[in-house]
């Protein structure tokens, strides 16, 4: 029983982690860009939920409506940042890393000045509240809700892109440039189009965010890290890669954590993950991508 | 004594009579008659060509490229140079010279890959200074020298991406279902069909470097500008690639850069030979191979008279390059560090 409990546990943090992640997997994954905002973008998406909310009232219209929403902000936000930083920077990682730290900060201010530096609530909808009983065993509805959301995320992310000629472009230019621009994609545009997806997914993990607590302007903090692990453990530019690795740590978490505590469960985890890729760098699933390895 | 055979080679390119007897190829031979069993002389997989090349035969019939002046520039070096070369429609060009003469770099600049001055125009419009798509929508192509496919998609992919790349952006996220004509045409003509749904990463050598130029035919090139498209190639693949070239090159501009001196001499109409980032000569096969600056670059040498060399131990097909490096290389660093010479 408690296994089971943990195993839920474990599956349930690994689907927030998945949702944090995903967006990377194409930013960081596909283009290789180190943006350290990533976790401000769902910061900016649990905001978007929390004034929508403040719009409509109605706790499920409000969920319903901030899902789009979030990934239109979340998009919008890594449209603008990619458009006027980060193309300058594409072949300089580490001027990437620091200016996106940099944007992360200021988007963590704007924040605190618009919205207050005290966390805020957002409510969850009537239909989420309260458990489903399962074998004596209670799965809160917000975390099952969080589980199906990852699951619509990964699914709609892996057809958009095998299954429609933006997806195909996509990976095209990730795989050769060069080729693709000669074959006449505007790479340019398609990276745009790439880091609005990626950046939107963020939202929408943000969005998720508001159901499992308070949230507040340096929310993106506190996954921005996981978020970035799961995607090197997981094998760059690998979907399949990011969403076994997030299952995975996500479980191991949980195990650890139910018999030491929190904060020496993640230690044990981050150790983990080191020494897994001392032993193998590219991750679980390895594929070549165009500005990293 | 020892070196007799390597100094028969290398004379090879000032043979004179060696190019009008090799243009022939088996179905243009005096006494096949053309029409009778001319269907089965041409490989299967090149069958659906005139279908798909002639669709624009009368829009495009007087396009030509046209460069004048191109200089191309890395960091002081300079890799091409007042380079000048105009190439009609139904004139197979080939280009040639000895490593680092600039050959790749001169496609890279047409095609905006590479920055560069001077001007080149295709069918009237400049196309320096234009991104690289849009010199490809301007109905430009071109392959690599290493055959480039995007190795991780399937080849129906590949010919999907090639032939949309001018779709509007909110048809990009409808799934389309069947295979358009011009896609289906080129897997016939490049002769893929089977394959059509393996990764291109898995393809033999030969079958990446015909489905670029499949690539090409989707995506409706009027200009083509093939590097080394037969490199590492069977004679048999050669031979096959080389009637499609043909075929393509009597309805659209089409340069085709190679070190392989056979098939130059069977498929070349023409022929312009570069070195060290100029243009060196230009002409027939036969003008060019009699040509003693073009024989000195390739030899190192300054050339003998044609008729000193001993015809019969000339083997045929020698690329000219392989006999060369050895002079060119040194050649083309002194042009690095010193500049003129
Ligand atoms: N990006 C670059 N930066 C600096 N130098 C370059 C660059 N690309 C090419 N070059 C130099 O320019 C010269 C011409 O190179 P290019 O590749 O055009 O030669 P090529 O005629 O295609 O030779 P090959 O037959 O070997 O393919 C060479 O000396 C090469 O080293
Ligand atoms: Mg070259």
């Amino acid at each position: 029983m408690d296994i089971i409990a943990q195993l839920f546990a474990g599956l349930s943090l690994g689907s927030v982690l998945l949702l944090a992640a995903l967006g990377l997997s194409l930013t960081f994954g596909q283009m290789g860009v180190i943006n350290m905002a990533h976790g401000e973008f769902m910061m900016a998406g649990a905001y978007t939920a929390f004034v929508v909310q403040g719009v409509v009232g109605d706790a499920g219209v409000s969920l319903l409506l901030a899902l789009p929403l979030g990934f239109v902000v979340g998009g919008l936000l890594g449209l603008l940042l990619e458009a006027t930083l980060i193309h300058r920077m594409y072949r300089r990682p580490l001027d990437t890393l620091l200016v996106t730290w940099g944007v992360a900060l200021v988007l963590q201010q704007v924040a605190r000045d618009v919205f207050g530096a005290p966390n805020v609530d957002v409510r969850a909808p009537a239909w989420l509240s309260g458990a489903v009983e399962i074998g004596g065993l209670a799965l809160p509805r917000t975390r099952l809700f969080i589980l199906a959301l990852a699951a619509v995320c990964v699914v709609a992310l892996a057809l958009a892109l095998r299954a429609t000629p933006l997806g195909r472009r996509i990976r095209a230019v990730v795989q050769n440039r060069d080729l693709a621009e000669a074959s006449g994609i505007s790479s340019r545009a398609t990276d745009r189009v790439t880091f609005f997806i990626g950046s939107g997914l963020a939202g929408i993990a943000g969005v998720a965010l508001t159901l499992l607590g308070s949230i507040g302007p340096t929310l993106g903090t506190n996954y921005i890290v996981d978020a970035f692990l799961v995607v090197v453990a997981g094998g760059i530019g690998q979907i399949k890669g990011t969403v076994i690795a997030a299952t995975a740590l996500g479980l191991m978490q949980a195990f650890l954590e139910y018999s030491t505590t929190a904060s020496v469960a993640k230690v044990l985890v981050f150790v983990a993950i080191v020494a897994f890729l001392q032993l193998r760098p590219q991750g679980l699933v390895s594929v070549r991508t165009r500005s990293l390895a | 004594m020892t070196d007799t055979p390597s100094t028969g080679q290398r004379a090879e390119l000032a043979r004179p009579h060696a190019a009008p007897e090799k243009r022939g190829t088996p179905d243009d031979r005096p006494g096949t008659p053309a029409a009778g069993p001319a269907p089965r002389a041409t490989p299967p997989g090149l069958a659906g060509a005139d279908a798909l090349l002639g669709t624009d035969t009368t829009r495009f019939r007087h396009d030509y490229l046209e460069v004048r002046g191109l200089r191309v520039e890395f960091d002081g070096f300079v890799a091409v140079r007042d380079v000048d070369l105009t190439v009609t429609q139904g004139d197979l060009r080939f280009l040639i010279g000895p490593n680092g003469a600039g050959k790749t770099t001169l496609i890279d600049a047409v095609t905006g890959l590479v920055r560069a001055t001077g001007s080149a125009a295709f069918g009237g419009s400049e196309l320096l200074g234009r991104t690289t798509h849009r010199i490809a929508r301007a109905g430009v192509g071109r392959t690599f020298q290493t055959a480039s496919v995007f190795e991780e998609l399937t080849v129906l992919q590949n010919l999907d991406i090639a032939a949309g790349a001018r779709r509007r952006p909110l048809t990009l996220l409808r799934r389309r279902t069947t295979t358009p004509p011009a896609v289906e045409q080129a897997l016939e003509t490049v002769g893929l069909t089977a394959q059509r749904d393996l990764p291109a990463g898995v393809l033999a050598h030969g079958q990446k470097q015909w489905l670029e130029i499949g690539m090409l035919l989707v995506q409706d090139a009027h200009l083509l500008l093939l590097d080394e498209p037969v490199a590492g190639m069977t004679q048999a693949e050669r031979e096959e690639t080389g009637q499609l070239l043909r075929r393509i090159g009597s309805q659209r501009v089409v340069v085709v850069v190679e070190h392989d001196m056979e098939f130059l001499r069977s498929f070349a109409d023409s022929v312009t030979v570069m070195h060290q980032g100029r243009v060196l000569a230009e002409g027939t096969v036969a003008e060019v191979q009699n040509d003693p600056a073009v024989v000195e670059v390739y030899l190192g040498t300054p050339a003998e008279p044609a008729g000193d060399v001993p015809a019969g131990t000339v083997p045929a097909g020698t690329v000219p390059a392989d006999a060369a490096p050895a002079d060119a290389a040194p050649a083309d660093a002194a042009t690095r560090e010193g500049e003129p010479r």
